[in-house]
């Protein structure tokens, strides 16, 4: 009686599994395979033809390149300090550790839109706290390519140091402490020992970091000035050639975002299944 | 080997064991401090100097309330919406085996990873008249793009993920052990996923939410291609503070965009205090 009882319980009834796959598959089918079938459908809905020749054109090449440039600059700098970062945060104990951890965690809570505004009020030209000082020195951050550099570096702070941080605290100090206790210098224990082992991590967090600084959109467009050919990264690009009507060059470019965000998926993907052991606990899928 | 038995073993006389604390501390806290924390700072303190009246005619403004109204709205829908979608996806993913699992368990990234604006054209060509799925509602006579029921749509596919994945880990921790003894006790499936499985799920579903209406409520990217952004109606508070911005009205985009970030600083206190609370609650339970 028990015995049947415990079976029926952990073994759901064959229906009951049926109709929450279907209901599991449904639910991801709707709402996100659908969007990227509608971009790659409308993308090559008048042809290859057309969907090459509106990447061809100029205008989505430079934002294409402005898109790549930002993230040449954005994945460097947050997998340096996020390392930096992560190292101080999991080796050693300091005070105001728990308010640091939060610190980082904002930019994942902020809106992108209120980003972008933080961004105006530092640097613009006429109501920002800098304003004199961009005068002076005569540069340019709002409506140009630092301003755009800046805000993904905002949006995308978090990433790598996020990805970090549970894993070199799971890892422990023992084998960098066995290392500097036969002799080993600062940067050859980095090198040799920290570097190898956080290294499956460290790319985990750059491809997200990557991933999202190429599509960022709401944080970039207040603070880019929108000029066609100097300003406009990929997603930008994007709104303008939509707003204007131009829907098969619009989902072109997206179709190139998205192809990115597939990319993405799969090296994540391979990341979990192959190296699932070198990554922090929440991401191994065995 | 500790920290404690290798420290006299190291060469120099050092404090701390290993190298780099001031190094790494200096330059990641001056990091944070220009990226995130100074431009944080200056909207902290623009809005301070706004002053009661700046205030008052910012708040007073309708077009600011309705907007406010609706993000919050949308988001709270939305965040509930994703928080049960996502607990049957994570459900499924961890407890049955069936063929595509592992692609399904991809593709929950999916809007992680797909960027919002190119989300937001996707789900407005699907959901609008002669869209996909828009064609068949509109007969019926529905309307969902440029209406708050797409927005909503769009949240929630922007908020699935974050579900999804606090969830999952939970469950797959959770093991059958629990299970088994509630149902060796008589109780029925019900009953054990009522006072077993629920509870101990709560802290990841109320992370799980407040995570989904955090992002849903800052939103920009992926809502207003389907918003339609017509004030009063369907315009969201992170568009209007650029509507304000772009008519140089500087402390109309301050006052919404504080508050937005006022919002954004309760979600994360939460998001921190949720573990801590449910660990006291455990303690003062003698076997629980």
């Amino acid at each position: 009686m028990a015995d049947s009882n415990v079976d029926g319980a952990l073994h759901s009834p064959t229906w009951l599994r049926t109709a929450l796959i279907v209901l599991a598959v449904l639910i991801m089918l709707g709402l996100v395979v659908l969007p990227l079938l509608m971009v790659l459908g409308a993308a090559f809905g008048e042809g290859f033809k057309a969907w090459w020749a509106a990447l061809r054109e100029p205008d989505a090449r430079s934002a294409l390149r402005l898109t790549l440039f930002t993230a040449a600059i954005v994945i460097p700098v947050n997998a340096v300090f996020g390392t930096l970062m992560a190292w101080a945060v999991t080796r050693f104990e300091f005070r105001f550790k728990k308010l640091l951890l939060s610190l980082i965690d904002l930019p994942f809570a902020v809106s992108p839109v209120v980003a972008g505004l933080c961004l105006v009020l530092l640097f613009s030209t006429t109501h920002g706290w800098f304003a004199g000082l961009l005068e002076t020195w005569n540069v340019r951050i709002l409506f140009a390519r630092p301003g755009i550099v800046l805000a993904t570096l905002f949006i995308t702070f978090p990433f790598v140091v996020r990805e970090l941080i549970p894993l070199m605290q799971q890892q422990g100090s023992d084998e960098e402490l066995a290392a500097r206790s036969l002799g080993a210098g600062a940067w050859t224990m980095f090198r040799r020992v920290t570097l190898p082992n956080i290294k499956w991590g460290l790319l985990y967090g750059v491809l997200l970091c990557g991933a999202r600084s190429m599509g960022e959109f709401g944080a970039v467009s207040v603070v880019s000035g929108h000029i066609r050919g100097l300003t406009n990264t990929l997603p930008l690009h994007i709104e303008i050639l939509y707003n204007e009507f131009d829907s098969t060059a619009a989902f072109a470019a997206a179709s190139l975002l998205s192809g990115l965000a597939l990319v993405t998926l799969i090296i994540k993907f391979w990341l979990e299944a192959r190296h699932g052991d070198a990554l922090a606990k929440t991401h191994r899928r065995h | 080997m500790t920290a404690a038995v290798l420290s006299p073993l190291i060469p120099f006389r050092s404090r701390r064991p290993l190298p780099g604390f001031g190094l790494s501390l200096g330059l990641g806290m001056a990091w944070l401090g220009v990226v995130v924390l100074l431009p944080l700072l200056a909207l902290a303190v623009r809005a301070a100097g706004l002053g009661s009246d700046g205030w008052l005619r910012a708040i007073h403004d309708p077009r600011v309330q309705a907007a406010l109204k609706l993000s919050f709205g949308a988001a709270l829908v939305a965040a509930l919406l994703a928080l049960v979608a996502g607990a049957i996806v994570a459900w499924v993913l961890v407890r049955y085996r069936f063929p595509g699992r592992r692609v399904l368990d991809a593709l929950v990234d999916l809007p992680f990873a797909l960027p919002t604006a190119v989300a937001g054209i996707a789900l407005t060509a699907i959901y609008s008249g002669n869209g996909w799925v828009g064609r068949f509602t509109e007969a019926a006579g529905l309307k969902i793009a440029y209406t708050p029921i797409g927005i909503v749509i769009a949240l929630v596919f922007i908020g699935l993920p974050f579900a999804v994945r606090t969830v999952q880990p939970v469950l797959e921790a959770l093991g059958h052990e629990q299970e088994e003894a509630a149902a060796s006790l008589g109780a029925s499936r019900f009953t054990t996923l009522r006072r077993v499985i629920l509870p101990e799920l709560l802290p990841a579903l109320l992370t799980g939410f407040s995570l989904a209406f955090a992002r849903a409520l800052g939103e920009y990217g992926s809502v207003i291609f389907i918003a339609g952004n017509k004030p009063y109606a369907t315009e969201i508070a992170p568009l209007l503070i650029t509507i304000r911005l772009e008519e140089y009205d500087y402390n109309g985009a301050i006052a919404i965009a504080a508050l937005l970030l006022a919002a954004s600083f309760v979600c994360l206190l939460a998001i921190n205090a949720i573990p801590s609370l449910f660990a006291h609650e455990r303690r003062e339970k003698p076997h629980g």
